[in-house]
């Protein structure tokens, strides 16, 4: 038996997960539309490379990754490009984003594909596949797996593949894992030969048995993988609490994880690594659980782009519905309307009515009955950081390790006093934030300021010594020098002067470049004379 | 709702308040049977008075009135006051230790939350305080009972303060077990022979024990349903047995033993209903056991060396004030940076 550690806290609220796996995965129609947009990931937006009116083939690569952290987009189905523009996201901020609107030509037209053999594909090409695959965490984080495989300083012992899924309603994995566990595994086959890892890991929560058996089935012949089953416990499927119950390490806040020899995958993560290598099938699609207010609850392959309202539609969507939901109902995200598509991060949409998720009491003062601190899984203290937080303490707040915070939402989960706890941590994380900025912005003024201070005042101590330098030299001259001689030096001085008035590449000009000279030194005056004013006031 | 989570555990409040007053059950009960329904009338005028000043109080904060109200916290408080305090007194006495509570010592500070002292505690204080005698004549339990006022003489004291010709208050009440073992040492009595007087019982006074096993029972409840945890009352009950036990080693003729001084005055009470109030004590474990063992301590040191006949409630205030030290210099280790610190 392998030794498993356990984590501080955590919360057991209802699963409701036993309503979206009656039925395997299914294939939805294509839908009217696509509105893929062009930065799902972590890292800087991936360049458009197709203009409305394109036709485009499946797969077929529509925004190229930039320099550094970005991923690459793709057309998740042949059509034509019909608009590129600013539409609103399925993204925690409700902004309006650049994105490709697909019209899908019924033809699922691919791009040449060829089949590679993962195993003795050299590592470095398997990283640029993957970049250029668009592969992402597809757990929520969106981090661009190639990079995750970069490893770092330290060798990366142990892979931790993720499949405990511990948000309520949420069966992706749950079913990926029971229908697709070959590909799983050799995904992670791929990880562990990239970095050089000793050992994978696949955590799975104890409520999933089928996975756990489909996954073990897979992964039999292999003595270096291994799946564990780990208590249901929420958070148990966040990246630090299963690491630490799988290995007993922890992965403190603003440290890698790699450098603690660990790298975390999600197992869809895993599967969509496996087919982007072995079939150069980039991340077109995902699965998505459909569930909540819904008459049919169920999983779903979707296309990235599917605009919600009509995936919503496939598994019966109740007329009640009030809004809905991406990801769990833990951690998950309002949508900002119903119109917006599905993008890589979305593991799953709860249709949410009043019924499904009735709307919280107006909330209480903190009695400080530290039923969040008991739960915390990074083991802060909650009702503190509420504290800080509400009375704009942020040094305080972050003294008290604001920034440990996963925004798990446990401490909410069990406030008998109904505080919207993770609001408040949010809300001091992004003003701590703002500051920062706020604060580097007018750290590199002043940089700037007392350089260019420093520059005028070395350009006139420069200027000083030269004609100190000057002068000394004209007057050691004069006793040796006849007046005939003095005479001919001052001439050569004052060609000279002359000559350091006007540097050799300023003479002759044309009359219309000495205008622009003009023009530029008049700005430049201007431009002291408000900046020594400014200074003075 | 428009923020995650989406989902929440039933649980208010409300129900934390009122599953405390339900603790509280078996010792009333225990009261009831041994020193007869008078307690209920306190009660009652505890209520009463809590409920309206918190009103009276929220509608001049032009704070919401209804939800406050419902948090039950004021009735919570009230009961308290009525078990700390001898039953039968004259009816204001219970009502200005309320309304000082809820109005001084909870609402002035900002409500519900945010009272640095324990508003029941407080109550005490200002009674025995301002009203050392009254303070001081407690029931005398059934069987001790040398003449039956009845609970209709009991009223007609209360409210009316008339007593039955030929009968003195001390007919009927007497000095708590703690304050007659202080009385007698200082007449040079020996405490094998003091606890040989009727009004001491198996445990510390009689009947009064039993009802202290009524708090120790709802503690255990308390704890039981996770409304608190076991840090508290084990530190304190523990410090105060530690401490006692060593007085009691060392000189057994002059230091009770510490059993006595567990199951005598407020040590119950105090150690599951009046140290756990969350909002009055420290945060972190480590400092919640270092609150209750200064809190048994002075409890001792008040009992044995001071002026007041019972220590809990100046011992807690005491206690309150340094909370906020206690809980800063307490703050755990965070997950991932625990080595770092080693």
């Amino acid at each position: 038996m392998t030794q498993l550690y356990h984590f501080h806290g955590g919360v057991h609220p209802p699963t409701h997960k036993a309503l979206s796996v009656r039925s395997p995965i299914a294939t939805p129609p294509l839908p009217s539309k696509l509105v893929i947009p062009f930065h799902q990931h972590v890292g800087s937006m991936a360049k458009p490379l197709v203009q409305a009116g394109d036709y485009v083939f499946k797969g077929q690569l529509i925004g190229m990754p930039e320099d550094g952290l970005s991923s690459a987009i793709h057309a998740s189905t042949s059509g034509t490009i019909a608009e590129i523009g600013m539409q609103v996201v399925a993204h925690a901020s409700g902004l309006p984003d650049l994105c490709a609107t697909l019209i899908p030509d019924g033809k699922e037209a691919w791009v040449v594909r060829e089949q590679r053999n993962p195993i003795t594909l050299p590592i470095d090409e398997i990283r640029h596949i993957l970049r250029l695959a668009g592969i992402v965490g597809l757990g929520g984080a969106v981090f661009p797996s190639d990079a995750k495989l970069r490893g770092g300083k330290h060798h990366v012992r142990t892979i931790v593949l993720n499949g405990a899924e511990c948000e309520p309603y949420i069966t992706c994995d749950d079913m990926l894992m029971r229908q697709r566990a070959r590909d799983i595994v050799r995904g992670g086959d791929i990880i562990r030969r990239v970095l050089g890892a000793d050992e994978v890991l696949i955590g799975i929560e104890d409520n999933k048995p089928q996975a756990i058996a489909m996954m073990q089935e897979a992964c039999v012949d292999r003595s270096s993988m291994r799946v564990i089953a780990v208590p249901t416990l929420y958070p148990g499927g966040g990246a630090k609490q299963l690491i630490r119950v799988l290995t007993g390490i922890e992965v403190a806040a603003g440290v890698r994880s790699t450098d603690k020899g660990v790298q975390c995958f999600n197992v869809a993560t895993a599967y969509s690594i496996y087919r982007a290598v072995a079939f150069s099938e980039p991340l077109l699609s995902r699965i998505v659980t459909v569930t909540g207010n819904v008459h049919k609850p169920q999983n779903f392959e979707v296309l990235i782009g599917t605009p919600v309202d009509e995936l919503v539609a496939w598994a019966g969507g109740k007329p009640d519905t009030t809004h809905h939901i991406m990801g769990g109902p833990m951690m998950g995200v309002p949508l900002p309307n119903d119109q917006v598509s599905v993008v890589k991060a979305c593991n799953c949409i709860i249709a949410a009515s009043d019924a499904l998720f009735p709307p919280a009491p107006p909330a209480m003062p903190c009695i400080r009955c530290t039923r969040c601190a008991e739960v915390c899984p990074q083991e802060l203290q909650p009702q503190d950081l509420y504290w800080f937080a509400k009375s704009k303490n942020f040094g305080k707040a972050q003294e008290f390790h604001l920034f440990d915070c996963i925004e798990c939402g446990a401490c909410s989960y069990v406030c008998p006093s109904h505080i919207p706890l993770v609001q408040y941590y949010r809300f001091a994380k992004s003003e701590i934030w703002a500051r920062d900025n706020d604060k580097k912005a007018a750290d590199q003024a002043r940089e700037r300021h007392e350089f260019r201070e420093y520059r005028i005042e070395r350009e006139k101590q420069e200027k000083a010594d030269k004609l100190a330098a000057k002068e000394k030299a004209a007057l050691a001259a004069k006793p040796a020098a006849s007046d005939d001689a003095q005479q001919k030096i001052q001439a050569a001085l004052a060609v000279a002067k002359q000559q350091a008035v006007t540097p050799k590449n300023v003479s002759d000009l044309t009359p219309q470049q000495q205008a622009e000279i003009a023009d530029i030194e008049a700005r430049r005056a201007n431009n002291q004379a408000r900046a020594q004013s400014d200074a003075g006031t | 709702m428009f923020y995650s989570p989406f989902i929440r555990k039933p649980i208010s409040v409300s129900q934390i308040m009122l599953r405390v007053m339900l603790a509280l059950i078996p010792a009333i009960g225990a009261y009831l049977y041994y020193f007869g329904p008078i307690i209920l009338v306190s009660l009652t005028l505890a209520s009463i008075t809590a409920v309206a000043t918190e009103a009276a109080m929220l509608k001049l904060r032009n704070r919401p009135v209804a939800p406050f109200l419902q948090d039950n916290s004021a009735l919570l408080t009230a009961w308290l006051i009525a078990l700390s305090i001898p039953a039968l007194a004259p009816w204001w006495l219970v009502v200005v230790g309320t309304a000082f509570a809820i109005v001084i010592a909870k609402q002035l500070y900002g409500g519900l939350g945010n009272n640095p002292f324990n508003p029941a505690m407080i109550a005490y204080a200002v009674l025995i305080i301002s009203f050392p005698t009254h303070m001081t004549h407690w029931l005398t339990p059934a069987m001790l009972i040398h003449a039956d006022l009845g609970f209709a003489g009991q009223l007609a004291y209360m409210f009316g303060n008339v007593l039955p010709q030929n009968m003195t208050l001390d007919a009927f009440t007497m000095a708590t077990p703690l304050d007659t073992l202080k009385t007698q040492l200082h007449l040079g009595t020996a405490i094998s022979s003091i606890f040989g007087q009727p009004i001491f019982g198996g445990l510390a006074g009689q009947g009064s024990e039993m009802v202290a096993v009524g708090f120790l029972v709802g503690g255990v409840y308390l704890w039981a349903t996770r409304i608190i945890t076991w840090h508290l009352p084990v530190a304190y009950l523990g410090s105060l047995f530690v401490i006692a036990g060593i007085f009691h080693l060392i000189d057994p003729a002059h230091y009770a033993p510490p059993l006595f001084h567990l199951f005598s005055g407020a040590a119950m009470l105090g150690a599951f209903f009046i140290l756990t109030d969350p909002v009055t004590s420290p945060t972190t474990h480590k400092g919640k056991l270092i609150f209750a063992a200064g809190a048994a301590l002075l409890t001792y040191l008040i009992r044995v060396f001071g002026g007041f006949p019972d220590g809990m409630a100046f011992a807690t205030l005491l206690m309150n004030i340094c909370v906020p030290l206690i809980d800063l210099y307490t703050q755990p280790k965070v997950f991932g940076k625990k080595e770092q610190a080693r």
